[in-house]
């Protein structure tokens, strides 16, 4: 991961889309932007939040850094490891486990050699199994970055991760 | 008054409580784990449920969560019924599946709310045959145990930690069955009352690191109803000792002085107590061989005998020893241990106090302010407990409004807090520099006292004309003034606080002319004054000379011989007067409790009893008379020093206290000869009360090993002491009820073990205590009257050219004498140096950490600089009582010497 080198700073153009997220809230309350901004955080810096991150966001809203923490560590769409380039979000709820989500899971585990939680060691894939997408008329359902793959079969699945291999584009909610 | 239906049994109780608080109060046994008298309902545990039916014929009903439902006239609820039982049983298995079941070497047990409620629950066998999660713990410093393991989510650390303590380092993280209560990184939890959280936690994630040093069961401990004498509040606090060894300090409730909290310094500052530093044997220069009391009293009385004594009494020492050696001394020769302006400045409160039109707030009082000015005044350094108060007072104005425009009751602390987010009541603080109560204000300014002084006098001439005009004031300082006193004006019960912070007469001169004019205007105000020491108020009613003039008898041949009670007097005065004093003086006799310089100098070292081995009586700075209790008696010579007193004016043929004996002879003849403390024998039950024939324990009646602990230095057990003082009993016999409330040694009752068992305690829960919460005002303001004010014209604060105005600064961890003496205390200190204005310091072509070389009174002094960039130009400030700061008679100006540029 080339986080620990690079410097922890967005760009001019996303620190002007963060500034006029904060501006929404009335002063002293930028803590409300909290959400959006991590979101931004997250998919400028290798889509995950190091430590490093969240103490910039902090200090960007100027919150107590532990205030940032308390909010990312309770969402499951906030990655606070590092993750590979497309994270495969499984659902697991009963609908698309109805229909074939299991099969799906068990052959993303096989083909990538990984569990749910892990990375494959060239960084591309993290496997990661999640609660319903509402999308249970058309399971099995997984997410990559901000795209919904629906009524997904292994053999989809096969093509779909040579389609990503290709691109080798990190996927991201935004 | 509703009628709340219980099981079908009517019950009459108060509307706009909730069904939990109604029936705690009742007496119900009901398990609750996120519920908090002092910080409301958020329904997040479950543990409370309770049935609810919509009318007699309702036969099915529902469960509600009896803490988040209001008491409503002719309500039917109940708490037998089979599924609410069910449930709770459900909740309490639910959330101990995670816990380890480690009571045996957890330190919580057998004082643990969770144990308590699982054993009320009959949640008695585990079903859960499964892995538990596991954390990491964190270390947070000296004074807390961290053990997450044991955590059952109830979220009370972060609601009393963030919210309620205003405490930024402590967080919940994850979510679902993950959740971590800690900090971001291991490191000391920084708020300053984080030991509450100890007793706020209902199980063992926070205990107290200090008792781990040397931890006892509290079912064997011994207990005794005492009160802190880190500082002038007065807060109750129940001090337990087990084989000869103070080993915790923990809060005990009084709804008019400190409720469930206590701070750190507090509850962590008693190690001195143990310490190696201790006196604990008769000492006498030059005289080894005398080691008994007889010996001593002899020597001593023979010395006091041949010469013309002094007396020097004490603001740390209880008013029974002060007035036996004011007795022992005579009036004309008693004088006050304290720094001729702490003197002045503690006098001139008392003045104000009692001439004056206001009273003094209790803690209700305070948080129910709803404008606060702060005068000078650093608060958390110099009267901790009542930050704590003030932060829930400019909470509560902004909560009540919402709570009756939007029908919530003010018990719902979440949706409370979630609906007025930051919004604050009035607070002002007008401070010589950057303070901790400054993130409650709504405007803070920086300004030396002179200043400050000069901007309390004018909003008291904006609310009254009366008072004469400030000139010279700034177009910002004018523009302030006027809307502090419009906003006072608005107030209904607006509160000034003040005191000897700022080490300035006219800061608490302003300070009371606002407050009597806002009372002329019909106000219900109230005056906070602080003071130095835990009995500094009830050394100043009594009444005395200053230590100057004591300095000066010596000096001149008045005297030449000293008696010191409880006091080194290189804190009171420079060490070079002291020097002179002591070398002066043919003897030089000292009772006290620890090492300090004065003993290193002093003839006669007698070892005088601290408050855990002593009986006394302390006036706070509410003017409130309060009792503290002897724990253990200790070997050795050590005793209360009124008593040492006693025995000396016997020995000396001194007959004015030989009708004086056990401590309510004291008590009873201080309040008939000094009409001043009249009223301080009723405070606690004298030494002859007992119910139903028997003395109130000391020792729960669990008390172990009580034939074997001493087996190892002789097997047949050794009589237990007996304690003709007070209606307590040393031992575990006794009565084991709920005693009149100034004399409660631990609060215990059946099924309840853990701290929490105060709600039986209460005529209502979150209430007063029953009996009536202890101690006696003694000080209450005059007949309604036309005040006198102060205010008369004063000039802008001068800056002087190479000079600068030095304050004293105080730190709750650091300055006490004796708190200091806990390592969790001292290596909390702040760094000996002089904190002066950035941009003083770069004119002179100082930094951080340079020294800086100056004169006061005719020394000279060499110390470190800190800048900082919001003092005001041309003062400064100094840690008074900081170890390697020496002592200086401050405020005052300080000639700087020339600094030699390189």
């Amino acid at each position: 991961m080339d986080i620990d080198t690079r410097e922890i700073r967005f760009s001019a153009e996303r620190l002007a889309e963060v500034y006029e997220i904060i501006g929404r809230y009335p002063e002293g309350r930028q803590k409300s932007a909290l959400l959006p901004v991590l979101h931004i955080a997250q998919a400028e810096f290798d889509n995950w939040l190091s430590p490093e991150v969240m103490d910039y966001v902090a200090d960007l809203l100027g919150i107590q850094p532990i205030e940032v923490y308390e909010v990312a560590s309770f969402y499951t769409m906030f990655n606070l490891k590092p993750v590979g380039k497309y994270v495969l979000e499984v659902c697991r709820t009963g609908p698309c486990c109805l229909v074939g989500a299991e099969k799906l899971q068990s052959h993303l585990e096989t083909k990538l050699g990984i569990k749910p939680g892990e990375t494959t060691p060239d960084g591309m894939f993290t496997l990661k199994t999640v609660e319903c997408l509402a999308a249970c008329g058309f399971g099995p359902v997984m997410q990559v970055g901000a795209t919904y793959y629906e009524r997904l079969t292994p053999e989809k699945a096969d093509e779909l991760l040579e389609q990503f291999r290709k691109e080798n584009k990190r996927a991201t909610y935004c | 008054m509703a009628t709340l239906f219980i099981d079908n049994a009517p019950y009459q109780v108060k509307e706009g409580k909730n069904l939990l608080e109604a029936c705690l109060s009742l007496g119900f046994d009901l398990p609750y784990f996120c519920w908090h008298p002092a910080m409301g309902s958020v329904g997040a545990c479950r543990q409370c449920a309770v049935k609810s039916f919509r009318d007699e014929e309702d036969t099915r009903g529902k469960l509600v969560m009896s803490c988040m439902e209001p008491v409503r006239d002719q309500a039917r609820i109940s708490i037998q019924d089979a599924e609410a039982v069910g449930f709770r049983a459900g909740i309490i298995e639910w959330l101990m599946t995670n816990h380890p079941h480690d009571c045996a070497v957890c330190d919580e047990g057998g004082s643990c709310h969770l144990q308590d409620m699982t054993v009320m629950t009959g949640h008695n066998y585990r079903r859960f045959r499964f892995n538990k999660r596991t954390y990491r713990n964190q270390d947070l410093g000296p004074f807390l145990n961290h053990e997450m393991n044991r955590c059952i989510h109830c979220y009370r650390c972060i609601r009393f930690y963030k919210d309620y303590a205003g405490g930024k380092d402590l967080d919940a993280m994850g979510a679902h069955n993950h959740v971590y209560f800690g900090r971001s990184e291991d490191g000391v939890l920084e708020n300053e009352f984080s030991g509450n959280l100890a007793e706020v936690c209902p199980t063992g994630v926070f205990t107290d690191k200090s008792l781990k040093q040397h931890y006892t069961r509290k079912w064997d401990m011994t207990h005794a109803p005492s009160l802190c004498q880190g500082c002038a509040m007065g807060c109750n606090i129940i001090a337990s000792e087990r084989y000869g060894e103070l080993r915790q300090i923990s809060s005990r409730f009084n709804g008019e002085v400190n409720g469930y909290f206590i701070c750190d310094r507090g509850r962590f500052g008693y190690e001195f107590v143990n310490s190696e530093d201790r006196i604990r044997e008769i000492g006498v220069k030059g005289k080894p061989e005398i080691k008994d009391r007889d010996s001593l009293l002899r020597t001593a009385a023979a010395r006091i005998r041949e010469g013309s004594v002094l007396g020097i009494g004490s603001p740390r020492a209880s008013l029974e020893s002060n007035f036996a050696l004011r007795k022992l001394v005579g009036e004309d020769n008693f004088y006050h241990g304290v720094a001729d302006t702490e003197f002045d400045l503690v006098n001139l409160t008392l003045r104000i106090l009692k001439e004056g039109t206001v009273r003094t707030p209790t803690l209700p009082e305070i948080e129910s302010a709803d404008a606060i000015l702060i005068l000078g005044e650093d608060l958390i350094n110099t009267a901790p407990r009542m930050v704590l108060a003030l932060r829930q007072a400019v909470r509560r104005g902004p909560g009540e409004a919402l709570s009756a425009r939007m029908n919530v009751p003010l018990w719902q602390d979440a949706a409370i807090r979630q609906a007025i987010q930051q919004d604050k009541a009035p607070l002002f603080s007008i401070t010589p520099y950057p303070v901790r109560q400054d993130e409650l204000a709504t405007k803070s300014l920086y300004e030396s006292p002179d200043d400050i002084s000069r901007i309390g006098f004018a909003i008291a001439h904006a609310i009254d004309p009366d008072v004469t005009e400030i000139k010279r004031l700034s177009d910002e300082e004018r523009m302030w003034t006027a809307h502090m006193a419009a906003v006072l004006l608005r107030a209904e019960r607006p509160l000034i606080i003040s005191g000897y912070g700022a080490g300035s007469e006219a800061v608490i001169k302003s300070a009371a002319d606002v407050a009597w004019a806002l009372k002329k205007s019909g106000k219900d105000v109230r005056l906070s004054l602080t003071v130095p020491e835990c009995n500094s108020m009830g050394l100043a009613m009594m009444g005395g000379h200053r230590l100057e003039s004591a300095l000066d008898a010596v000096a001149h041949g008045h005297a030449d011989t000293v008696i010191i009670l409880e006091n080194d007097l290189y804190r009171r005065a420079e060490k070079t007067l002291v020097d002179e004093f002591l070398q002066k003086s043919r003897h030089v006799i000292l009772l006290d409790q620890v090492y300090h310089q004065t003993a290193e100098e002093a003839d006669v070292i007698i070892p005088a009893g601290t408050f855990a081995e002593a009986d006394g009586t302390l006036i706070s700075g509410e003017g409130r008379a309060q009792r503290f209790y002897q724990v253990f008696v200790p070997d050795g010579p050590v005793q209360e020093s009124w008593r040492w007193l006693q025995q000396l004016a016997e020995a000396c043929g001194n007959r004015t206290l030989s009708h004086l004996r056990i401590l309510d002879d004291f008590v009873l003849e201080i309040a008939k000869t000094c009409p001043q403390f009249e009223g301080i024998e009723h405070i606690a039950p004298p030494s002859d009360f007992r119910i139903g024939a028997q003395k109130i324990a000391r020792q729960p009646h669990r008390y172990s090993g009580r034939t074997a602990k001493e087996a190892h230095i002789q097997v047949s057990e050794r009589k237990p002491p007996s304690d003709e003082d007070s209606p307590l009993s040393f031992t575990m016999e006794g009565y084991h009820g709920i005693p009149p409330s100034a004399v409660v040694p631990f609060f215990w009752a059946p099924g309840w073990n853990s701290i929490q068992s105060i709600n039986k305690y209460q005529i209502e829960v979150g209430g007063p205590l029953h009996d009536g919460d202890p101690g006696r005002r003694l000080i209450e303001p005059g007949d309604a009257h036309t005040p006198v004010f102060f205010a008369e014209q004063a000039a802008p604060f001068p800056i002087r050219p190479d000079c600068l105005y030095l304050i004293p600064q105080y730190a709750i961890f650091g300055t006490e004498e004796f708190s200091v003496h806990s390592p969790g205390i001292a290596s909390r200190s702040p760094a000996a140096a002089i904190t002066v204005a950035r941009a003083d310091a770069d004119s002179w072509g100082l930094r951080d950490g340079d020294l800086l070389e100056f004169q006061f009174n005719g020394q000279e002094y060499k110390l470190a600089i800190q800048t900082n960039q919001q003092y005001p130009r041309g003062m400064g400030t100094l840690p008074i009582g900081l170890k390697g700061v020496p002592f200086m008679d401050l405020p005052g100006w300080i000639r700087l010497k020339p600094v030699e540029r390189s």
